[in-house]
């Protein structure tokens, strides 16, 4: 008997330890950050200069969680129930569609914050083996016959819409005409050897697997290459290419019924500050602010003549013209493989 | 033996709680896997029949279709007969390292598909160990069906092993002996004696290999290139459908999936109650 007693008494001594981490726990506020798959690293550096900032400012000790995934997958996911705080994802029509299907955010959710709520943009660049041994220069040295171009598939990666958009604006640039710009199209996915599902693969399978001549890539993650494999990989910058725009948005439902919607706010208007734009240039995107950041940051950036997405009608248009079932893209690839 | 055997399937259960068992067997059957097919097949039957229809005949679905369920047969089939092999080795010889063989052959279950994946695709893609070697002779494998091929067998070659190892310990070394005083030839008591005893087993490592290849998604991922009609499977296209936040498209393909798979492993059991048969007759 005394044994037993023992035991029971260990256990709810140990029971009640759980529980009063777990209401320590609940005590500090969370929240939890749903973002895309590149950004880890800027992240992790932003999260963590906001921590000090609101520390500072109010002497609350914070937790930032994050959540890292494909763009899409992401969205379902908070559309599924994962109470994300604030979610920062690859392409506004996910955010669309998470205000769609919940309702936990306005439809005019991208008008809220500065820049269409896009605190940095990016672009997309080619990358190729040193030495340019195939003289890639421009989007047509992409199409012609015995290149091989590494992309990912956009109907699976954000990264690879634009890359897509980026090829569209050029041919439409050169020939005005849609069926020529479908052509080129079809041209470029001829020689695309592998479809990766998401950027970093697309990365992974042209520097690891040294699959390609050309790595059609976001420039933070050409950059990204380029410090990891010194002398190996050049950036190669096109004519045209397109600003790509990563939305934020502060999930109102959620932030609401966790009463966290101050700080979630303030999180998302540090990524606004001074602060944030600098790790972001640091970090290889384009920030929205880029006095803040340090100037050699700012410089290695390449000139660009970039589209916006409404150069291309809008993304709702977008998606249903290119990337939906039976778009454009389903049809380049339909009419390759009869 | 063939008596033995007979013995073991007819033989009425001396256990009591043949109810309670029962009842529990249909409680959690439904809890794990009816009522989640149920709701799959519900969400898909929002399309009618005709929705489902157009999805199957789909050129890019077909050719998906076609692919995950072909190289599927095929990776299950080579896994079955080297399956038997391995099994065979692993339990009739002693030999040094046989330990350490014997439970390596479980490393596909336990290593995430996507680590199997990635380090396929490095050792077959053109500049890996292996790929490279095979490229000089023209033979692509990495980013092809080919890739997804070897992906398959390496995950479905345990189910092929397991399964019909504890027959080959159960066969006494008796039989093949008598066989061979009553004037057998070797191959005669490979195929008349040794291999209908291990044939219903087989099927049922077949059948596994196959449901599990069907159904991979991580491993292919990586080495199959993924291009549209040429190397794209049939999970994929429903992830790819998912992203389109087209969930009807996405359950429509996966309950294909579910009965081409089911009337498949029906074929395959009907087939083993057969050969059980015909092996004790």
């Amino acid at each position: 008997m005394p044994i037993r007693t023992k035991a029971l008494a260990v256990l709810f001594a140990a029971l009640a330890a759980m529980l009063s981490l777990a209401s320590a726990a609940r005590a500090q506020t969370v929240l939890l950050n749903v973002s895309y798959d590149p950004t880890r690293e800027l992240y992790r550096d932003i999260n963590q200069a906001f921590i000090a900032d609101w520390k500072a400012k109010t002497g609350e000790t914070i937790t930032l969680r994050m959540s890292h995934g494909g763009s899409g997958a992401q969205a379902r996911s908070v559309i599924d129930g994962l109470d994300a705080a604030v979610v920062t994802l690859a392409l506004a029509p996910d955010i669309d569609a998470i205000a769609n299907a919940t309702k936990k955010l306005p439809a005019d959710w991208q008008t809220r914050l500065p820049n269409n709520s896009c605190p940095y943009t990016s672009t997309i660049v080619f990358v190729v083996r040193k030495g340019n041994p195939k003289t890639i220069h421009d989007w047509d040295d992409l199409v012609k016959p015995g290149i091989q171009v590494v992309t990912p598939n956009p109907k699976t990666s954000g990264g690879a819409r634009w890359n897509y958009l980026a090829a569209w604006g050029y041919a439409q640039a050169q020939s005005k005409d849609d069926a020529k710009a479908r052509d080129f199209i079809a041209a470029l996915f001829k020689n695309v050897p592998v479809l990766d599902t998401g950027a970093r693969g697309a990365t992974n399978t042209f520097a690891q697997r040294g699959i390609g001549d050309a790595l059609i890539a976001w420039e933070n993650e050409a950059f990204l290459l380029l410090k990891e494999f010194p002398d190996k990989f050049e950036i190669v910058v096109p004519s045209v290419t397109v600003r790509a725009e990563p939305p934020v948005a502060l999930v109102d439902g959620n932030v609401d019924a966790a009463s966290t919607r101050k700080v979630a706010q303030a999180y998302l208007d540090f990524l606004y500050s001074p602060a944030a734009q600098a790790i972001m240039a640091k970090h290889f995107y384009r920030s929205f602010k880029p006095e803040g950041a340090a100037k050699e940051d700012i410089e290695r950036f390449p000139k660009v003549n970039a589209l916006g997405i409404d150069a291309f009608g809008g993304w709702s248009a977008v998606q249903a013209t290119h990337f939906a079932d039976g778009g454009v893209f389903d049809q380049v690839m339909k009419a390759a493989h009869p | 033996m063939a008596a033995a055997i007979r013995l073991r399937f007819r033989r009425r259960s001396a256990i009591p709680g043949f109810g309670l068992a029962l009842g529990y067997t249909l409680f959690y059957l439904s809890l794990i896997v009816l009522i989640p097919l149920a709701a799959l097949l519900l969400k898909a039957s929002g399309l009618g029949l005709r929705g489902i229809f157009e999805i199957a005949t789909e050129p890019r679905v077909l050719a998906a279709l076609r692919l995950s369920f072909g190289l599927s047969l095929a990776a299950a089939f080579v896994d079955s007969i080297f399956g038997l092999v391995i099994a065979w080795v692993l339990m009739r010889y002693r030999f040094p390292g046989r330990k350490l063989l014997d439970a390596a052959v479980d490393l596909p279950f336990a290593l995430p598909t996507a680590v199997a994946g990635i380090a396929l695709a490095t050792l077959y893609a053109p500049n890996g160990w292996l790929g490279a070697v095979l490229l000089s002779f023209g033979i692509k494998v990495a980013f092809t069906p080919l890739g997804i091929f070897i992906a398959l067998m390496f995950v479905g070659l345990p189910f092929a092993v397991r399964t019909v190892q504890p027959l080959i310990a159960e066969i006494d070394r008796e039989v093949e002996e008598v066989s061979a005083t009553l004037g057998a030839s070797r191959a005669q008591t490979l195929r008349r004696v040794i291999l209908p005893m291990l044939t219903p087993a087989m099927l049922t490592g077949f059948a596994l290999a196959f449901a599990r290849s069907v159904s991979e998604y991580g491993s292919v991922i990586f080495i199959a290139g993924n291009l549209p009609y040429v190397s794209e499977i049939a999970p994929l296209l429903i992830v790819i459908k998912l992203e389109e936040y087209n969930y009807a498209g996405a359950t429509g393909i996966a309950a294909i999936m579910l009965a081409v798979s089911f009337v498949t492993l029906l074929a395959i059991n009907l087939l083993q109650a057969w050969t059980r048969r015909f092996a004790h007759a």
